[in-house]
This record gives structure tokens, sequence and C-alpha cells, in this order.
């Protein structure tokens, strides 16, 4: 009963964050220098005086600013993120084609760097100043001052040109149309590997990091003492005891930043032309395309109150300590 | 907090020979010093436009012409890295500067007060956190032209979180401390108490993460105007980056050169915030 209580006032609290983000998207439109129809309009250009009448009259722009809000509202929560000039389509239907190659962008990235990074992070601990601690430094070092684009950039020239061993850019390739199922995996498995590792590599620095120094905060414990006194083998107190318990701040930095990485990615997207959800943020952004950057935003602050949901959910489910805060 | 050893000292001192020890510090603010000081006097040595064309266009660097090679349209290299540093390091300095005022403010606030006020801070914390900050600011850009001002504004609004949190910690452990009652049996006014007496023992996990704002806003600048979304009459380095990039293959050093004097500048940045942690908090040390 408690636990079902506070998980429907958290999901009250992220539905409140949402309603925010949908009154600030309103908020920004009508603040921005210019008639609102114009900027909704955007540097579309051709827009008729009759289509631009007709958006006045849809979006109820005659009408005083909070039925303006209200009309805005009950669009959003229809479904209905307006429709796109530049693309002639309508926002919701972009957005979703868009997500399902961000996605595989995203999870391969953060899950590989994840894996990666704690495993460094554990052996590194095992000698705190050893070799492998100094490279996970530098590492974290150079991740976070190296500008993601750069790197980007960076390894296209030395993996796509220097030595072609993978292609440019894209999702696929140009004369790949048709190709059957296994193919076309492997065509675009081939074009992740590099915007993949560019995205991970930030993460492979800040996850390994804190994984060593979770390792190294639980391995000063008085439990771990007490399971080394016990004679337990170096294996059994490493990774049954200390790393389960130093893995859960890594979880969740990884829930919280998942969602943070989705509109990450436009940088990496927009460097390699992968055609995801941080691609079309950047497309529309530089045609003056409102409506989708939007959305675009709305949808990305939906998926981290998600995100930060089921985080909130899942550590709860590993740590049974904690019941509230 | 003074040390047992040199009870006299004063504990500034003290931080200051700790971070004159470190090399990597130094290594750091030798760094910063060059880059700072090509940023700031070389545009007055070169007065030249950055955006005219002074060669055939994609001369190749460690020529005669131009001693970095040229891009695209034949900018000379050399010349657009040298202007271009003024915009990132203002855009950076002011816009960390701007997200650390907001957020100790704000931080301060809510840790002193508590109760209703903290909570709601808290959720417009919340809610700038739950919000993507770079599409966010790409919006905002866009909305209102890019400029300068425009630009410092979007970075600094959407990247004070962190220091509110942090601030909003540090006075939660200090409020209920006998030095802070004492303060307000004398009957000191809130403002007193919260900035002269709070803030300054909040100072040192401050210093630091500002430090690191300088690097993140930096950073931040650079993908904006990498994507075209600076003010397009300053040359900076991200736009540098970013109006190359289609031409890399042919032109490799109009791309590497300034994207490593960013990498360069934030490095030292870092250099330095680390140092600065290692000395100011000596106990967080191994973190």
């Amino acid at each position: 009963m408690r636990t079902f209580q506070l998980t429907l006032s958290r999901l009250l609290q992220g539905l409140a964050l949402v309603f925010a983000v949908v009154v600030l998207n309103f908020v920004l439109v009508h603040a921005a220098p210019g008639d609102p129809v114009e900027t909704i309009a955007g540097a579309s250009g051709g827009m008729s005086a009759e289509l631009k009448a007709e958006l006045r009259t849809q979006y109820g722009l005659d009408k005083p600013l909070p039925v303006q809000l209200g009309v805005y509202l009950g669009k959003v929560l229809s479904g209905d993120l307006g429709y796109s000039y530049f693309f002639n389509l309508p926002v919701a239907g972009l957005i979703a084609e868009r997500v399902p190659a961000t996605l595989l962008l995203v999870m391969t990235s953060v899950l590989g760097s994840f894996v990666i990074g704690t495993v460094l992070g554990v052996l590194s601990s095992r000698k705190p100043n050893g070799l492998l601690s100094q490279l996970i430094n530098t590492l974290s070092l150079v991740g976070f001052a190296a500008p993601v684009f750069w790197t980007g950039i960076m390894l296209v020239l030395l993996f796509a040109s220097a030595l072609p061993l993978f292609p440019v850019s894209g999702m696929r390739a140009i004369d790949s149309a048709g190709a059957s199922g296994f193919a076309d995996m492997l065509d675009v498995l081939h074009h992740l590997v590099l915007p993949a590792l560019t995205l991970g590599l930030i993460y492979l620095a800040q996850y390994s990091r804190l994984s060593r120094a979770s390792m190294l905060d639980v391995l000063g414990s008085d439990f771990i003492r007490t399971a080394r006194a016990k004679g337990l083998s170096n294996r059994v107190v490493l990774y049954k005891h200390a790393l389960r318990n130093a893995l859960l701040p890594v979880i969740t930095i990884l829930g919280l930043q998942f969602g943070n990485v989705m509109a990450g990615a436009i940088l990496v997207e927009t460097v390699f032309n992968w055609p995801g959800l941080g691609r079309l943020a950047f497309e529309s952004v530089l045609r003056r395309d409102y409506p989708t950057i939007l959305g675009v935003l709305l949808f990305s602050s939906i998926i981290v109150v998600v995100m930060n949901l089921l985080t909130d959910y899942c550590y709860r489910l590993i740590d049974p300590r904690i019941k509230a805060s | 907090m003074k040390s047992t050893a040199a009870p006299a000292e004063n504990p500034l001192f003290e931080a200051l020979r700790m971070f004159g020890r470190n090399p990597s510090a130094l290594a750091g603010m030798l760094m910063l010093v060059i880059v700072l000081g090509i940023a700031l006097l070389g545009p007055w040595f070169m007065p030249a436009d950055p955006f005219e064309i002074t060669a055939a266009p994609l001369t190749p660097p460690f020529s005669e012409e131009a001693w970095l090679g040229t891009d695209y349209l034949g900018r000379d290299v050399l010349m657009a890295l040298i202007h271009g540093g003024r915009a990132t390091l203002l855009v950076g300095v002011v816009a960390a500067l701007l997200s650390v005022i907001i957020g100790i403010t704000l931080g301060a606030m809510a840790g002193y007060y508590g109760g209703r006020i903290d909570a709601m801070l808290m959720r417009v914390t919340e809610f700038f956190q739950v919000l993507p900050a770079l599409l966010f600011a790409m919006v905002v850009v866009t909305l209102f032209s890019p400029t300068l001002i425009t630009v410092t504004l979007a970075i600094g609004i959407v990247s004070w979180t962190g220091t509110a949190r942090l601030t909003r910690a540090e006075f939660m452990k200090v409020r209920g401390l006998e030095y802070v009652r004492a303060e307000r049996a004398i009957g000191a006014r809130d403002a007193r108490i919260i900035w002269k007496v709070i803030l300054p023992n909040a100072f040192p996990p401050l210093v630091v993460s500002a430090t690191l704002a300088i690097g993140a806003s930096i950073l931040f600048e650079a993908g904006l105007s990498f994507m075209g979304l600076g003010d397009p009459n300053q040359m900076s380095w991200g736009m540098m980056i970013g109006s190359s990039r289609q031409y890399v293959l042919s032109s490799w050093w109009a791309v590497t050169f300034p994207g490593a004097a960013i990498f360069i500048t934030v490095l030292a940045v870092s250099l330095i915030g680390d140092g600065l942690n290692d000395a100011l908090n000596p106990k967080l040390r191994d973190r």
C-alpha cells in the first residue's frame, strides 16, 4: 500500500513536470519576437495567407492567451504535436519514425560503455594506484575535455578515411535498398560502429571512474573485512559481495542519464548523419521548423521523466533499504 | 579547518601551496595562460578579419601562404583560430558565472530556509534537470536569434542545477551548527547569515564546481556554434569545425586544429579544477 502511494505520488510529480514543459513550449513561442503564426510557420516561406488564417483559427490565436494555452494543451494531450511544414508531415509521426535509430545508437553506446566501464572499474579497484587506475583517470579527463563532435570527426578521419574500415556517415549504404534482412542488419551494424564508439567513449570514461570509486568505497567497509576474515576467496569477495553493492550508484547514474543521452546524441547524429531524433532536431532548427523542434523537446523531456521514474522504481527493487526518501 | 601541524597558517595560503606542488594542476595553469594569451592578445597583434579570404581554398598546412592551411573558402585557419578563441572563452566564462550565480542563490535559499521554499525551489530545479539542456538551448537560441548574449543566457539558464544542489546540500549541513545559531541569536539578518556566514564556509566545493562549469560551458558553446547556432558575425572554434566538416576528407586541418584548441582549453580548466579540489577539499581526495 505504501509503495503504491509512493509510486502514485511520483507519477503525479512526473506528470506535473511534463505539464510544465508543455506550458514552457507555449510560453517560448509566444515570447519570441514576432507573430506566433509567423513563428509556427517559420521560415518555411511560401505559406499562403489562407493557410496562415487557417492556422490562426486552428490555434485559436484570436482568443485570449489562457484559452490559447487550453487549446494547445488539448492538442498535445490527444497526441497532436502540430504539423511540420518543412517535412509536410504530422510531427508525432516524424518523431515516431526517428526513435528506433536513436534508440539503437544510444542503447549500444550506453550499455556497451556500462559493461566495459564496470569491468575496467572493478579490475582497477584491485590496485588503486596501478597502471589501469591511471589509465582510467586519464580517460576520464580526455573523455570530458574532447568535444564529442570533434572526436567523431577525428574517428572518421582515422577509421573511414585513412583506414577505410567503416563508412563515413549514414545508417545504410546507398545501394543497399531492398537488401535482405540479415545483410541489412550487417550493413546497419557496420554503420553503427563509429557513432556508437564516439558517444560511448564519454560514458565509458564516466562509468569506469564511477565504478572504480564506488568499488574502492565498498571495499573499505566492514562487511568486506568480515567476508575476508571468514576466509572467502578474493574472487567471491570481489564479485559476490563488493560488486553487487558497488553497482548501485552506477546503475542510478545509468538510468538518470539514459533519458538525457537521447538528446545528447544530437551532436553525434549530426556528425554521422544518423537518421535519429537528434538529427531531426538539428534539421528542424536549421529550417526554423518550430512545431517539429518543440515536439522533439517535449518528447525528449517525457523520456527523461519516464526514465527517472523507472530508475527510482528499479532502485527500490534492488535495494530494499531504500523505502522512501 | 586548520591542520594540526601548522596551526597558525592561513588555510588559503596552505591550499595555494598544495596547488603549487601539484604538477598536473600547474601544467593546466600553464596551458590556460598560453591559450588566454593567444586569445586575448593575438587579435591585437594580428588585427586582420578572420572571415577574409587570403589564399587558395584548401591550401594544406605548413605552407608559406598559410601556416595552418586554409579552409574550403580560402580563409586562413591560423587567423580564425586566433580570433575564434575570444568568443568561445567569453561565452564559456560568462555563462559559467551566470549558472553559478543562479545556482548559488537558489541553492542557498532552498538550503537555508528549508520547508516550503525548499520544496518549491527543488521542483524548479527538477524541472530544469528534466529539460534536455542542449535541445532547450537550441530552441531558445533559434527563437530569439543567435547572438553572443542569447547564447550565453541559454547556456547559463540550462546549467545551474548541479551548483544549486551542491549549495543546498552545503547549507543544510551547516544550517543548524552552533556558529550559525549564535549568529541568529545576536539578531543577524538572514541575508547576512547566508552571504557572510555560511557561504564562505561552503566555498571550497563551490569553487571546484565553478571551475568545472567553465569547461562544460566552453564545450556547450562549441557544440552550439558547431551546429551553426552561434553568433554568425563572430568567429569561433566551434563554428570553424561546423562550417568545414563537409569538407573534412579534403581538409583535415580546418577541423583538427580548432578542435584541438577546444580540447586543450577544456583540459587545462579541468586539470586546474582537479588541482583545486585536491588543495581545497583534501578529505575528498581519491574520489
